[in-house]
């Protein structure tokens, strides 16, 4: 049984108003434990739509979410619990910061979990690390940390709940490239260490592309695909068409295919790209070896 | 649940009402409002309320929203109506102990019911088709003399277009950040009345920050564009009356007087000062 199923979801904004609008439509995949999901999509292509209905933060217009086989709407009263279940961190999460000290703002989630003190203490100490905040940060007040520090202390605040599955919604927005990388890094590390499922929204193809399983292509609404990484990338030329931008390197393979190489296009790594090149060069040059060969025996 | 607030929410159109000049939108109801107060009798009543019922229908705004605002008022028409009903003079047709029902009673609580139905419908057409901004800008027009007397009319008017501009802003914000804090576990729903002012803190906290935060950014950016108050600022879009309103005009004119007459001429059925 899958982990997270999704049936023919939809969702309207404004139901029956002059401002009505389908945000999501008729998605339905399923994610198995574990796994790496990267969410890509224009904006108001509906992710964030999509993904607050994971966690029964919007009911859905139609269709299910099922939760370990369960509707997470089946009792309506108990959500709470699914929302400790499927953590959830909006983009610009430093926004939601309230706390008089960064410590007790992380606690916040465990706390509404009813989990002892010593738990607690725990638990924020632990997230505090996976995203690299000093000890020292602790005791200060959220609203003196810089930037970068809000979203990573916004970030161990969901990552404290403990959930077995994290939703990030651009966690890299507005970050620098640096701070964007740091990031990234620690999610994955995070990912691999726990063993969790991940789902990340991201507007960057070479992000997702790097650390993603499995990729859900989002457009206007609709699920455009949900795939590994190699079979979206393969239709590199069709995802740029939705106007969405694929990884430089495999532009670059596109580029080279057409120009006659022999080249495949489904490339999303350097290293790989590095390695299909150097197949390249040694045919050519085993051509190139051959042809004076030919040309003195015609 | 933030969506559900429409009273007094622009709904884009394409409708004569959309297009009059806002200024003339604001004269006449306020002329509407006098003439509604100053009815006296169901004739002029019934004139002012044929008219208003006239406007809702081509202003092309969905009738479930003009529903919706009477809803809102509801209790108000039902309590005031109530009471009229027990405190008219005259041969009673139902009596119980110290309450009894009139003739007249039953005459004013209707008159009232449609009085304060006419009046808030009225209001609402002007707030449905009219977009806050022309609203503010015609308030600020309409209100110009007034700066003969130091009443500082423009900085009223602008901070009442920021207010306005800010409201759907902080409401959007409001939501994410509930969803934020729901997210993390917060009970908005249940507990006791401590406890629900209490889990309005984790709400309430980051809403203060991000508004005075929106307010230091706007300030500095209306001051790097060099933005020093009313004094010599021209307009990008000048209000200017076409012949659409002096059509409506001469239209509400003509019902004016109508109210007028029977008002004279048709004994008073009804008094009352509400
Ligand atoms: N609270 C809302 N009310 C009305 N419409 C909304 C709301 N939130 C999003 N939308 C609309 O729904 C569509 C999908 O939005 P969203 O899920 O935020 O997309 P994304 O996260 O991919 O940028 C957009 O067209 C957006 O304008
Ligand atoms: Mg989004």
């Amino acid at each position: 049984m899958a982990l997270l199923e999704v049936k023919d979801l939809s969702f309207t904004y404004g139901e029956k108003t002059a401002f009505e609008k389908k945000a999501v439509r008729n998605i339905s995949l399923s994610i198995e434990k574990g796994e790496f999901i990267g969410i890509i999509g224009h904006t108001g292509s509906g992710k964030s739509t999509f993904i607050q209905m994971l966690n029964g933060l919007i009911k859905p217009s139609g269709g299910q979410v099922l939760l370990e086989g369960k509707d997470i709407w089946s009792e309506p009263k108990k959500i709470r619990n699914v929302r400790f279940k499927v953590g959830m961190v909006f983009q610009y999460p430093e926004y939601q910061l309230f706390e008089e000290t960064v410590e007790k703002d992380i606690a916040f989630g465990p706390q509404n979990m009813k989990l002892g003190a010593e738990e607690v203490a725990k638990r924020v100490k632990d997230a505090a690390a996976f995203v690299d905040l000093k000890p020292e940060l602790l005791k200060k007040s959220p609203f003196e940390l810089s930037g970068g520090e809000k979203r990573r202390a916004a970030i161990a605040g969901v990552i404290a709940m403990d959930p077995e599955i994290l939703i990030l919604d651009e966690p890299a927005a507005g970050l620098d490239p640096k701070g964007r990388d740091v990031l990234m890094t620690q999610i994955a590390t995070y990912h691999k260490a726990k063993g969790n499922t991940v789902l990340l929204v991201s507007h960057s193809m070479e992000d997702i592309s790097k650390v993603a399983d499995k990729i859900l292509v989002m457009n206007k609404g609709d699920m455009y695909a949900f795939d590994t990484p190699k079979a979206i990338f393969s239709k590199g030329e069709e995802i740029e068409k939705i106007g969405l931008q694929i990884p430089q390197i495999t532009k670059i393979m596109i580029g080279l295919a057409k120009s006659g190489f022999d080249v495949p296009t489904d490339i999303y790594s350097v290293e790989q790209a590095v390695m299909e090149i150097m197949k390249l060069r040694k045919s050519t040059s085993d051509i190139l070896l051959k042809a004076p060969e030919g040309g003195a025996g015609a | 649940m933030m969506k559900e607030i429409t009273l007094g929410q622009y709904i884009p159109g394409k409708s004569v009402l959309h297009k009059m000049d806002p200024r003339m939108k604001v004269i006449l109801l306020v002329l509407f409002i006098v003439f509604i107060f100053a009815s006296r009798n169901f004739v002029s009543l019934g004139i002012m309320a044929a008219a208003v019922f006239f406007v809702l229908c081509i202003s092309g705004v969905s009738p479930r929203l003009y529903f919706k605002s009477i809803e809102a008022i509801i209790m108000i028409v039902i309590i005031t109506s109530g009471l009229n009903l027990f405190y008219g003079t005259g041969e009673p047709l139902w009596e119980w102990r110290f309450l009894k029902i009139t003739q007249a009673g039953i005459n004013t609580a209707l008159f009232i019911a449609i009085r304060i139905t006419a009046l808030v419908l009225i209001s609402s057409v002007l707030t449905y088709t009219t977009s806050p901004t022309d609203l503010t800008d015609a308030l600020e027009r309409l209100m110009k003399p007034l700066s003969k007397l130091h009443v500082q009319v423009h900085e009223i008017a602008m901070m009442m277009t920021i207010a306005l501009r800010f409201i759907p802003t902080l409401l959007e914000e409001t939501d994410k950040i509930m969803s934020a804090q729901k997210a993390r576990g917060a009970d908005l729903e249940s507990g006791n009345f401590i406890a629900r002012i209490k889990s309005l803190v984790p709400i309430l906290i980051p809403l203060f920050v991000s508004a005075f935060r929106r307010a230091f950014e706007l300030a500095m950016a209306m001051e790097s564009r060099c933005y020093h108050g009313g004094e010599g600022r021209t307009r990008m879009k000048v209000l200017k009356l076409s012949k659409r309103d002096y059509i409506a005009l001469a239209v509400c004119s003509a019902v004016f007087t109508g109210v007028i007459v029977c008002s004279i001429v048709l004994p008073v059925t009804v008094r009352t000062g509400m």
